[in-house]
């Protein structure tokens, strides 16, 4: 049985169409459709419901340790208030899960890790603690609601203080007082997102985010604010070149085949000796723009001009902002430069398509 | 949701406007447009090509997935609409005006519905 976020009844009364999505049921878009709502974080402003997603708490004296010890980026230079992305890797090098690390204080952290590995997650955490620690999953008590959009600091600054909004990317404001109508609510906004675009991603009470979604959405009627389902999420996502676990990230993918930050030099971790000895990538995460017709998604395979298969694809979709078919996928070391010009097979048929710059869109910070 | 009551239907929501005997237009419904969410691709069936009532005709693409479309009658593919190789958006906006293709020398008509019968089906969803 799928678990509903605690604002399911909102997005049905809204006219959501909802779909299973990592155990729960979530909106995967609005009557608006994907492409409105692409568009609206793109130009104005857009609210998603991201409550599925799980958060981990480590606390205690050797909480750092225990982080360190699980991922793949160097903790020990973090601020209180910094976010700080990375992966759990497992012993042959592989990708467990991506996430972002919040530090509260030195020794207070949120982990935020993808709701379909939830289970995956906790239990590869519980399993590798050691020492002084205190681990919790706060993921039922937890709500998450991102606001994305160029639009979004202004929606924000209706509900409270320029003060307690965050003012750079990958920091967050613990604390924040969000004033919704009747009643003051506290929660931790950061400065962060999954749709490459400036915005928010708001963690509060599971009991609050009913209240926090409608007064957002009142604060951003008049700067367009639309609220936008995990459709709209993906090829966000999938624009901005953002990877997505279960896709560009795998069990078997390494960070360093998948381009993705991985701090050998620096603390060990799980799976760092493994990701050295497997020496130099032999594929490499690429983007691919169609130029011929069609739309090319996920396990298509990829061909030289003169037909060989020299990769795979393992994300695609139509980017409505670009207004042009994209997708991600791995090819060949050789066969990797930008550039060149491929075949996607798309269920036998074969559609054009050329290797180019990742990401495909990126906002100026 | 719009049900023209001129037009055949099928239970995997296209429709048939029989121009006369042997020869028609088909295309997918409001209903069906509806579920699909924005159209942004339709890969068009081959003029010429013969196509079985009930098995695909072509494809089209929403932003999420890939769907089939299926051949509504028997015959063959007389023309297509290449209106919507650039604009597939139109099989969202008027899903009853965009046509796909004309399908000539009909051979098999069988099993369609009526919009009053297409309607109680999309109701039952």
């Amino acid at each position: 049985m799928e678990k509903k976020t605690p604002l399911y009844q909102l997005h049905v009364d809204a006219g959501g169409k909802m779909v299973e999505f990592g155990g729960y049921l979530m909106p995967v878009q609005y009557p608006t459709g994907v492409i409105a709502e692409h568009m609206a974080v793109r130009q104005k402003a857009g609210l998603f419901d991201v409550s599925h997603m799980a958060e981990l708490a480590l606390s205690g004296p050797d909480a750092v340790a225990n982080i360190q010890h699980l991922v793949t980026a160097d903790i020990s230079g973090m601020v209180d208030g910094q976010v700080k992305y990375a992966m759990f890797c497992n012993e042959a090098g592989g990708i467990v899960d991506d996430l972002v690390i919040c530090r509260q204080a030195a020794d207070r952290y949120v982990l935020v890790v993808n709701a379909g590995n939830h289970e995956k997650d906790a239990a590869w955490v519980e399993s590798h603690l050691f020492g002084d620690v205190d681990y919790r999953d706060i993921s039922d008590e937890v709500a998450q609601l991102a606001l994305q959009g160029p639009a979004s600091g202004r929606i924000l600054s209706k509900l409270c203080t320029q003060e307690d909004i965050p003012a750079k990317y990958y920091t967050f404001q613990e604390n924040c007082v969000l004033h919704l109508g009747s009643r003051d609510i506290t929660a931790l906004v950061s400065q962060t997102g999954y749709t490459g675009e400036f915005g928010f991603e708001i963690y509060c009470a599971a009991a609050d985010a009913a209240d926090l979604w409608n007064a957002l959405l009142a604060a951003g009627a008049d700067e367009g604010l639309i609220p936008c389902g995990l459709g709209a999420r993906d090829t966000l996502r999938l624009e901005a070149a953002m990877p997505l676990y279960g896709h560009e990230m795998t069990d078997d993918i390494s960070p360093k085949e998948a381009g993705l930050p991985c701090k050998l030099n620096g603390k060990d971790f799980i799976g760092r000796d493994a990701i050295i000895a497997r020496g130099a990538p032999t594929i490499k995460r690429v983007g691919l723009k169609v130029t011929g017709r069609g739309i090319v998604r996920e396990h298509c395979e990829l061909l030289s001009k003169d037909g060989r298969k020299v990769g795979h694809t393992t994300s695609g979709t139509f980017c409505p902002y670009l207004n042009y078919g994209a997708a991600m996928g791995y090819v060949e070391l050789a066969e990797a430069e930008i550039g060149k010009q491929l075949d996607a097979d798309v269920r036998g048929r074969k559609v054009a398509v050329e290797i180019v710059p990742l990401p495909f869109y990126k906002i100026q910070r | 949701m719009n049900f023209p009551a001129e037009l055949k239907y099928t239970r995997t929501h296209e429709w048939v406007n029989m121009l006369d005997d042997t020869t028609a237009l088909v295309g997918i419904t409001d209903f069906a447009q509806s579920e699909l969410g924005d159209l942004v691709f339709i890969n068009l069936p081959t003029v010429g090509t013969s196509v079985v009532r009930g098995t695909p005709l072509c494809d089209a693409e929403s932003v999420k997935a890939v769907s089939d479309i299926n051949a509504p009658v028997s015959g063959e593919v007389a023309e297509v609409n290449e209106e919507l190789l650039d604009a597939p958006e139109k099989l969202n906006e008027d899903p009853y005006g965009a046509w796909i293709a004309k399908i000539e020398n009909i051979t098999d008509f069988t099993d369609l519905l009526d919009a009053a019968a297409y309607q109680a089906l999309t109701e039952e969803a």
